[in-house]
């Protein structure tokens, strides 16, 4: 009886937010369509609920419930708040758009809810088990989220490909997970680790099994060589949807990752290492080289994103405390710099327009000076250049790299990231140095128009103090990994 | 009041023209440029004054850093906001302020769009500037350094010329790809010695193949910001774009840039590798001198000439770092404040008659003197101090750095010498084609001469080029401890004992 109590009481974020989507899908059936505004108050109830829990539930250190299959370790506390902001950020941006393309009904916040209960099982799995359930019920979620305009042709083709590309990364990851589970005996994480750690010798089917989940995990993260739909998914999708996909399951990736390479098979380092560095440089190439080709700003995200993960990679793949801890820092800022961007999109998109063509942010600086100051803000962040937050998460996963000897790898990247520079700048060059062609006013809601601005300028103040970042990164990874 | 001041003088210097450029931004008002334009004229002033201690105030006997502050940045990184000067960088950061004044006065009614954003631009680049100048932490200094790159690349890319976008582009993925090998090197000797601390990166040995490493990665940065041949080629195309005011900006203070950071860096940290180097150095600082000054005799372009004779001239300043002597080093640090005014003066005469012609072409001009006869008289002037003559300032860096190559090697000596000839034969042959002569065209005859405003900054210009011609002992005063300090620091070999 004790030990039930102590795990609902461990897992309450997740009980919580499960059981205020299912209210969100109830109440949404008794309001008429001008209350629906009600819906979005308690979808961001909901997440300030599930921050408050997390937070007043919080003990450092790692604690673990049912069994081992839930992790409530500092991290997962960490990353969870995270999501809870990220998502908040994304009804935010997305009202007004949802609002005008007739989408704005509860089963979107119904959804990302569920993605979210998704993505917050997968922070906190402790069994291959949990983290494959949080995994499906994320992507599914998802898969959903980019048809609910169910008569966008181009929708509907993103969230078919999105769901048949997704349904085989998890077919693979899958498999994996069932070499690893033959070869150790063992779904617990920690079990894993301590079989493995007995065992001693390494049999190749272990190998085989890594593999499988490394492709698995590389498709989810959208790594080259498994990057094939992301661009597709991320310029079909509707914007909003697109913000979501590329901004917080990413966190959730991270803590897979971390879970099952860093924690479950830390013994095969050597073999994770090699894939890891092999699909960051790759990644770093691709999405770089292919981003300067595009003239849809979404394409152009998704090979940014892909080549942001290439760095992501490289800090992940550094294998030690502080590469874990930097790779951390720029996933955050990451994800604060694509919402950004997206949210910017989002911002000139306006009824019967979408503001997706590059061409679409000429003279955005004549139309509005602050607008394109922020935007130019998140792209000089996006290329990492000083003093905005980007800057110090390539200068963290470089540094990683570089301790743990790659320093060839480092240079390539280097240059890649000078050659990434040049399509961050094309934006900035549309917005200052065009004459605009769409000389529309600009409008938003006001709560969009503040969280836009905090959200840019806290790339630009957290990159004049990024020691706060960081130690909350170093405070999550330090405590969860011993 | 005033012990805090001096206490904090040098982040005073460095935040008070970014807030200044902040609140220009923020009291914008498109309806009332002028209202704009004296408030970022008094802001740069305000500027100016605060950086004036830093010359009062300083210890000239002394050459280490001096006006220290700091306080620990990113923990994390051992990242510490630490500031601090020596006698080099104090003329600098004079020069920096200084030229600030000059071109937000010479943007006065030049500039009729976006006004707020242009003086802002201009304000914060200026804090930026003497950011890095005044760093004693290589990653603050290189967050300076870079995001110094931000205002530059709108200021070229929207009051620019017509084909600015490529210039502007070209200039930023330029710089940032040196910068970004900077980076790697930072990194590197973050790894070994735990800290940021450019002084104790002095210190620490290093075997000499890391160190030619090292100093490679500096080059890239410097290299390409000073700029050296071969890495020249983006400057020529940012000057021709940039409006006045950038090109001044550029060629005045951001070129230094480059000479100041290879003396804060590449030579002290990497001692060996700089003395291994300098033949090479030398080579492509001699090939600057000779082969750029030839180049610069074909321009057509007044501009573009006048870029190719920077590079020519900061041929000098690369020159006098690796004879290693101290009539060199010295001279070096002379020229590269002469060069500050009187490149800044020479684009600034451009500016005026492309103000009122808009056309850069040496040939839609002649005869100019019969219309203007006072900037006839200034460019006479100025173009004489550009090509050296006695009694300028420009005569007094390069004799002494051919005095120290002299002592080194006569033929560095007498091949760096050929830039008298040249630099007079193309600067007084663009003089004579554009403003002797008979009147070209009718655009020319309806020329007016300088206005007051012009007048003012071209007769301030003068004075100190004459004022530093004739009497330059306030310049080596203050720089001479620390080049001593410096070239005995750079004797010590560092490479580790036993090897």
């Amino acid at each position: 009886m004790e030990n039930i109590r102590y795990d609902l009481i461990t897992a309450l974020p997740e009980i919580w937010v499960l059981c205020m989507a299912m209210i969100v899908l109830i109440a949404d059936l008794f309001l008429k369509q001008k209350n629906r505004i009600v819906i979005y108050g308690l979808a961001l109830f909901t997440l300030l609920g599930a921050a408050f829990i997390t937070a007043y539930t919080h003990a450092p250190g790692a604690g673990s419930a049912f069994t081992g299959m839930f992790i409530d370790d500092s991290l997962a506390d960490v990353l969870k708040l995270m999501i809870y902001l990220g998502t908040a950020i994304i009804f935010v941006y997305s009202r007004q758009y949802l609002q005008l393309r007739n989408m704005f009904r509860g089963e979107f916040y119904a959804l990302v809810l569920f993605a979210m209960v998704g993505m917050m099982i997968m922070v906190s799995g402790g069994s291959m088990l949990s983290l494959y359930v949080g995994l499906e019920l994320l992507s599914l979620s998802m898969y959903a989220l980019v048809a609910l305009d169910r008569d966008n042709a181009q929708a509907t083709e993103a969230a078919m490909k999105y769901f048949v590309l997704g349904a085989l990364a998890s077919g693979m990851l899958l498999y994996g997970m069932s070499m690893i589970y033959g070869m150790t005996g063992a779904l617990n994480i920690a079990d894993i680790n301590a079989s493995l750690l007995a065992a001693g010798r390494m049999h190749p089917v272990l190998t085989l099994g890594l593999v499988f989940v490394v492709a698995g995990l590389a498709f989810k993260l959208g790594a080259v060589p498994f990057q094939m739909w992301v661009p597709d998914v991320y310029q079909g999708s509707p914007t909003a949807m697109t913000m979501l996909i590329g901004s917080v399951p990413k966190l959730a990736a991270f803590a897979f990752v971390i879970r099952m390479l860093v924690q479950a098979l830390p013994t095969l380092v050597i073999d994770w290492q090699q894939m890891l560095l092999f699909m960051a440089v790759l990644s770093i190439f691709v999405g770089n080289i292919t981003a300067i080709a595009q003239t849809n700003i979404k394409r152009m995200l998704a090979y940014s994103t892909i080549s942001h993960i290439g760095f992501l990679l490289f800090g992940l793949m550094s294998a030690s405390g502080n590469g874990f801890v930097f790779s951390m820092f720029y996933l955050a800022s990451y994800v604060l710099m694509t919402l950004a961007a997206f949210g910017m999109i989002l911002l000139l998109s306006r009824k019967g327009f979408e503001a997706e063509e590059l061409t679409d942010f000429k003279g955005l600086n004549q139309r509005s000076p602050w607008y394109a100051f922020l935007m130019l803000i998140v792209m000089f962040s996006m290329a990492g250049v000083p003093p905005t937050l980007g800057f110090y998460a390539k200068f963290s996963v470089l540094q990683a790299a570089l301790q743990a000897g790659f320093i060839w790898y480092v240079v390539f990247a280097v240059v890649m990231a000078c050659i990434g520079a040049f399509y961050y700048l094309r934006v900035v060059k549309l917005m200052y140095f065009d004459e605009p062609t769409d000389v529309s006013p600009i409008k938003a809601p006001l709560d969009m128009r503040i969280i836009i601005s905090v959200n840019a300028l806290a790339l630009l103040v957290i990159g004049l103090m990024p020691a706060k970042l960081m130690d909350i990164c170093i405070y999550a990874i330090s405590q969860s990994l011993s | 009041m005033v012990d805090y001041f001096l206490a904090h003088i040098l982040s005073f210097a460095i935040w008070t023209p970014i807030a200044a450029g902040i609140v220009v931004l923020a009291t914008a008002n498109a309806k009332a440029p002028n209202a704009t334009r004296w408030l970022s004229l008094i802001g740069s002033v305000i500027a100016f004054l605060a950086t004036l201690p830093l010359y009062t105030e300083f210890n000239f006997a002394n050459g280490g850093f001096q006006f220290q502050e700091g306080f620990s940045w990113i923990p994390a990184f051992n990242i510490n906001y630490h500031l601090g000067v020596d006698g080099i960088a104090v003329p600098l950061i004079l020069l920096t302020s200084f030229t600030t004044i000059i071109v937000i006065i010479a943007a006065w009614e030049v500039i009729e769009k976006r006004v707020s954003q242009y003086m802002a631009s201009f304000l914060i680049m200026s804090g930026l500037m003497i950011g890095v100048f005044s760093t004693l932490d290589a990653i603050l200094y290189y967050v300076f350094w870079e995001a110094m790159l931000i205002p530059m690349f709108l200021v070229i890319g929207i009051w620019g010329g017509p084909n600015r976008v490529y210039a502007t582009i070209k200039f930023f993925l330029y710089t940032l790809l040196g910068s970004l090998l900077m980076l790697v090197a930072f990194i590197y000797l973050f790894l070994k010695t735990g800290s940021f601390e450019i002084i104790d990166y002095y210190n620490f040995p290093m075997a000499l193949n890391v160190q030619i490493l090292i100093f490679l990665a500096f080059f890239a940065a410097f290299a390409v910001k000073i700029p050296m041949w071969p890495v020249h080629t983006w400057l020529p195309d940012a000057h021709v774009e940039a409006p006045t005011g950038g090109s001044v900006v550029l060629a005045a203070i951001a070129l230094k840039l480059g000479g100041y950071s290879f003396l804060r860096f590449a030579m002290p940290i990497a001692p060996d590798a700089a003395h291994y180097l300098s033949g090479f150095m030398i080579t492509l600082s001699l090939i600057a001198i000779v082969y750029i000054a030839l180049v610069a005799l074909v321009q057509k372009d007044m501009k573009k000439l006048i870029a190719y004779s920077s590079i020519s001239h900061m041929g000098f300043v690369t020159l006098g770092f690796f004879i290693f002597n101290h009539l060199g080093l010295e001279g070096a640090v002379v020229q590269m404040i002469s060069h500050g005014f009187i490149s800044a003066a020479m684009f600034l005469c451009v500016g005026v008659l492309y103000d009122r012609v808009h056309s850069r072409q040496i040939e839609a001009y002649g005869g100019v003197a019969n219309t203007m006869p006072m900037l006839a008289g200034f460019v006479v002037l100025f173009a004489m101090a550009n090509s050296g003559l006695p009694g300028t300032s420009g005569f007094v860096g390069e004799f002494m750095v051919i005095l120290g190559a002299i002592q080194v090697n006569f033929w560095y000596a007498f091949l760096a010498s050929f830039t008298l000839i040249f630099g007079a034969a193309y600067t007084l042959w663009m003089v004579k084609r554009v403003f002797y002569g008979d009147i070209a065209n009718e655009q020319v005859a309806a020329l007016k001469d300088l206005n007051k405003r012009e007048f003012l900054i071209l007769a301030i210009l003068a004075i100190l080029v004459l004022a530093l011609g004739i009497y330059p002992q306030p310049l080596t005063e203050i720089t001479n401890a620390s080049v001593t300090q410096l070239l005995s620091h750079l004797a010590q070999s560092k490479l580790p004992a036993g090897l």
